[in-house]
């Protein structure tokens, strides 16, 4: 792909930089007119990926037997509170209640049920508990941004939280991530395990974002972004946002799935 | 096999970024077993980018089997009962770009089939996990006869393989560069 050079040290790009590599990168892929659904992993305009990239083509792989099973999780696991990331302390976290629900299916559109989504998040000022986090925004002693669940017999998982707030970053100057929330998942096959982000809907920094523009596909990138959505929204209590999430599709046959109603 | 065609257009992933080590490292991720029990191995190794710099902000995940071959489906990676074995295992990498899992030996999931741990990678930088596979060094014959070993460049092949010395299992990961590690790309991916 013919992206522009980024520069290598020195002084920091600027958001103008970035938004023209951003630009042409988006340009050959249109032109390439083969559809993608995945983020590029050579993405020059998000730097942190210029080492971090394999070089060589994936290798094809047939998934063999540990691959088209997946771990198991259960209630051992996780305890139903886990899922409310605003009961974590002795008081409410600052910000914005929100309930985000979805569903998690595979790519025949089967539930992916009683399997764990585990999410994590900056607070309402876009700050991090994490130590790497240098931001000089407010800690909240009432939200760690941490959360889990298992998904139910039907694949739906909900959360309640506190909408999370962008915070700059230091790939370019001025470098803003729009908000978001990380979810990990897991299938019902070992080959479904991704880790991804979930976006709110018309967040102005999209355009901005080499993290999120890695997906060069503009159909492919909204799939990231949740609806606002009444029903899940309650009165005089919390705002609700519904995400649903496919995996990719599972490898696994019907008579090996028979088995794994337990 | 059969297979039904996908239907639904996926999810993208995205990057694991630099904030993870609060929310998805618990206590025990990394032993399956404790170590220094019966039966325990280490399977250890360090991340390297393209420039052979160790990374400090990888997460790694390993799915096995257990010694008898059996895929295992029991609960209990997040909360280890010490007793029950799940197959599972998470590690951030250290400071120094290495990981280390304490483990049991995973049989071959069929008769003459090489054993191999399933790894998957992820990092700050890693736009998307990538999947690889870490096969036992000792079976020669299973080793020479394994498919997706068969269809690999002779000189790449070795990246799939970990190493055994006197500490245990070493499977180094580079993600980049001239002994770049061969990662899958599975059906429908």
């Amino acid at each position: 792909m013919t992206t522009p050079a980024p520069s290598h040290g020195g002084a920091l790009a600027s958001q103008a930089d970035i938004s023209m590599e951003i630009a042409a990168a988006e340009t050959v892929y249109q032109r390439a007119g083969i559809e993608e659904t995945q983020p590029r992993l050579d993405y020059p305009p998000y730097r942190s990926s210029l080492l971090r990239h394999p070089t060589k083509d994936l290798h094809h792989a047939d998934p063999e037997t540990i691959e088209r099973w997946a771990p198991c999780f259960g209630h051992r696991d996780v305890d139903p509170l886990e899922a409310d990331l605003t009961i974590q302390h002795g008081g409410e976290p600052i910000g914005e209640r929100m309930v985000v629900a979805g569903r998690v299916l595979d790519g025949e559109g089967r539930p992916v049920r009683h399997q764990l989504v585990e999410i994590w998040q900056a607070n309402a000022g876009g700050r991090y508990v994490h130590k790497r986090d240098q931001h000089p925004a407010p800690l909240d002693p009432n939200f760690t941004g941490v959360g889990r669940c298992l998904t139910d017999a039907d694949g739906s998982y909900r959360f309640q939280t506190i909408k999370p707030g962008p915070y700059p970053w230091k790939n370019h100057h001025n470098a803003w991530r729009p908000a978001h929330i990380h979810f990990s998942l897991f299938g019902t096959d070992f080959t479904q395990r991704m880790v991804t982000q979930m976006y709110f809907p018309g967040d102005p920094l999209f355009a901005l974002d080499p993290i999120y523009q890695s997906i060069t596909d503009a159909k492919a990138r909204e799939r990231l972004v949740a609806a606002y959505d009444h029903e899940l929204t309650s009165h005089e209590w919390a705002t609700g946002y519904r995400w649903d999430i496919v995996l990719t599709g599972s490898q696994r046959t019907h008579m090996e799935e028979e088995g794994d109603d337990a | 096999m059969t297979t039904l065609p996908p239907t639904l257009p996926p999810t993208p992933g995205q990057t694991v970024g630099p904030f993870f080590h609060y929310a998805l490292p618990y206590d025990g991720d990394r032993d399956l077993v404790a170590p220094g029990s019966a039966g325990a191995i280490r399977l250890r190794g360090t991340v390297y980018d393209g420039a052979g710099t160790p990374i400090p902000d990888a997460l790694i995940e390993i799915w096995q089997a257990d010694p008898d071959g059996s895929v295992v489906q029991q609960p209990g990676s997040l909360r280890r009962d010490g007793w029950t074995f799940t197959g599972f295992g998470r590690a951030s990498t250290a400071r120094d770009g290495t990981y280390g899992f304490s483990t049991l030996t995973p049989g071959p999931t069929e008769e003459g089939a090489a054993a191999f741990f399933a790894v998957t990678v992820f990092a700050r930088g890693l736009l998307n996990r990538l999947f690889t596979r870490a096969y036992l060094p000792d079976d020669v014959d299973a080793l020479a006869a394994d498919a997706l070993l068969r269809s690999v460049p002779e000189s790449r092949r070795g990246t799939l393989v970990a190493t055994r010395d006197e500490q245990g299992l070493c499977f180094d990961i580079r993600l980049q560069g001239e002994d770049e590690t061969v990662f899958l790309r599975f059906p429908g991916h």
